[in-house]
């Protein structure tokens, strides 16, 4: 994989290291994320994988690298700023407004799709209240595509685990990502769970044309559903292809998987 | 309630969001709203006014401020008794300075001014967080209290060091001052609370109210969706200062008649905390129980024993008053942590299945 940066690469992370302390969490790590696809980030514990979803969506800056999304260099922005240029994500361990009922979590995902005057959101008038209607009915499509029509006004934070992974990836969709960040979907999800949340996955990005870069333990699950993998060990990147290449890679084999006992 | 939303059903979006979407609640509201303008002017007589209802008023509004910046920004602030009094003095000033100003106009720039006071105090909020900005605030609340006891430009060069507030009129009627009546006071201070709780509402439903929400429930995840902390937070304390800023000057200038820095002092911040948190956090009707709760109570069991037939020593009743009312704030958040507006809706929830258990 070349890291240059050719047509259809959305988000080139060019040899980035983080370091805490003595620590380095990821050293010279470059991955190309190409417009449209479906690309995993696999490793075992401690890999760094999450704080390489970190350094993209801007809570930690690379100490060293760069990061460029559609072709201009954007290493040092803030998350509010990353989330203007088109990135979401949702995170390891659910993060939902647990005081919101389900709608305003979502609602709270088209926050950059909503402007206007403070005076006439505090009168609840015209252009304020036509606004709030049309956003709402963008929510409300999402609301259906995921299936949650039912539990819209229930308080997020009542809500079972799986269904809360589901409304956070509703609240992401909301702002109508070019590039979605999933930190592990799947985590503590039954069978059907992960069913239902691979479907969602694969429709957002056929049905949208949504990049997704998603962070999996599930083996099977990687395998089925990403285009391209890319595996981490200690900080590094030690394979990038086809889920088929991956499988077979030596370093692969060794690292990630164990090393064969005969 | 007793009655349900059987056979309305909701065609659009705009229905679903209304403040008030079943038509029943709709019609109470408005008959009462007409009945608390009305009522009150007619028939309660100075004491219920005076001692009660005007009290009630100021109080709501100052609590609706702190619920904004509290209950649903999620900032702490031990500081609003130092941005009422903002409002206070900013209120006398402006209404000697400018005689001809209507006192509308100057309660509203009072707001303004608390607002931009609260906005400087509101910056470590950026750093800090939780009980630790409660702290800050409190530096808000001391430095403020000591800077108008240490200028005598804010009293006028007043050797007594009180701010009174002057006579003024809305439509010919004397609203402030000496000689303003009881009822017309009232009704001005029910104006501003309910043109402000109104505002307050459509706020905290909508765009802006989500962002607070969003940094109040989980800062990080907020960011990510593009909520900017710092201009959400301090927005937050220019309007909940605003809101403060009022509801002080309104103090002194249809409650109190005239004041000094004593009656702006750390425990009105705390009372208007209490009322907030025993109320309900994150609740704009919680604000207004929060605020009946904490003016009404005391004065409930100040009567109750005379009521009772009961003739209990003067400092002994006291005591007794302080005691059963300590012990009433303990027994509602033990019934309900999340205050007496949850309370209602829980109560209301029942009622909409009774005689059903669920």
């Amino acid at each position: 994989m070349s890291a240059a940066a050719g047509a259809g690469v959305l988000l080139q992370v060019e040899s980035v290291s983080v370091r805490f302390g003595a620590l380095m969490a990821l050293s010279g790590v470059s991955v190309d994320v190409r417009a449209g696809e479906i690309l995993a980030i696999i490793g075992p514990n401690g890999a760094g994988k999450t704080t390489l979803l970190n350094v993209i969506s801007g809570f930690y800056h690379p100490s060293q690298g760069r990061i460029f999304f559609e072709g201009r260099d954007r290493t040092r922005l803030r998350p509010p700023d990353v989330a203007e240029l088109g990135i979401a994500r949702t995170f390891q361990n659910v993060a939902l407004f647990k005081g919101m009922s389900v709608l305003d979590n979502i609602m709270t995902g088209r926050l950059l799709k909503m402007k206007g005057s403070f005076l006439l959101d505090a009168l609840y008038l015209g252009p304020a209240m036509s606004q709030e209607l049309a956003n709402r009915a963008f929510v409300e499509r999402i609301i259906d595509f995921l299936e949650i029509q039912a539990i819209r006004k229930a308080p997020a934070g009542r809500l079972p685990y799986g269904l809360q992974k589901r409304v956070e990836l509703a609240r992401a969709l909301a702002a109508e990502p070019k590039l979605l960040l999933l930190d592990e979907p799947m985590a503590g999800m039954n069978v059907e769970e992960k069913e239902d949340m691979c479907r969602f996955i694969l429709d957002v990005n056929g049905e949208f044309g949504t990049t997704i870069v998603l962070i999996e333990h599930d083996m099977g699950v990687v395998m089925d559903i990403s285009d391209r993998v890319v595996v981490l060990d200690y900080g590094r990147k030690i394979a990038d292809g086809t889920p088929d290449d991956v499988r077979t890679h030596p370093a692969v084999l060794d690292a990630y998987l164990g090393v064969t006992h005969d | 309630m007793i009655y349900r939303e059987a056979g309305q059903f909701k065609t659009t979006y705009a229905s679903d969001q209304a403040i008030f979407p079943i038509v029943q609640d709709r019609v109470v509201v408005a008959l009462g709203v007409l009945a608390v303008f009305v009522l009150p002017t007619r028939f309660a007589n100075e004491y219920w006014l005076q001692a009660i209802l005007i009290p009630f008023l100021i109080y709501a509004l100052a609590a609706l401020g702190l619920n904004l910046l509290t209950g649903y920004a999620g900032q702490l602030s031990l500081g609003t008794g130092g941005f009422m009094a903002v409002g206070a003095y900013a209120a006398f000033k402006l209404s000697t300075a400018f005689p001809s100003l209507s006192i509308v106009i100057v309660f509203l720039l009072s707001g303004l001014i608390a607002a931009l006071v609260g906005v400087v105090f509101g910056i470590p909020s950026l750093r800090i967080k939780g009980f630790y900005l409660a702290v800050a605030t409190l530096a808000a609340q001391f430095f403020l209290i000591w800077l108008f006891n240490k200028v005598a430009w804010f009293v006028n060069y007043a050797p007594s060091g009180t701010i009174t507030a002057p006579s003024r009129t809305v439509l010919g009627v004397t609203v402030t001052g000496p000689t303003a009546s009881a009822a017309a006071r009232y009704v001005l201070a029910l104006v501003f609370v309910a043109v402000f709780a109104l505002i307050a509402k459509n706020l905290v439903r909508g765009r802006i109210g989500r962002s607070w929400m969003a940094i109040r429930d989980r800062d990080i995840a907020a960011e990510i969706i593009g909520v900017r902390p710092l201009r959400t937070k301090l927005l937050a304390f220019a309007i909940s200062s605003f809101y403060c800023g009022i509801a002080g000057a309104e103090l002194v200038f249809l409650y109190l008649g005239s004041a000094e820095t004593l009656a702006f002092d750390i425990g009105l911040s705390f009372l208007v905390l209490f009322m907030v948190i025993i109320g309900g956090l994150g609740s704009v009707l919680g604000s207004f129980l929060g605020a009946a709760f904490i003016v009404l109570v005391p004065i409930f069991l100040t009567n109750a024993p005379h009521v009772m037939g009961l003739s209990l020593p003067v400092a002994f009743q006291k005591q007794l008053e302080l005691m059963v009312f300590g012990g009433l704030i303990i027994f509602f958040l033990i019934v309900e942590p999340h205050g007496l507006a949850r309370l209602w809706q829980i109560t209301k929830e029942k009622l909409r299945l009774w005689p059903f258990p669920h």
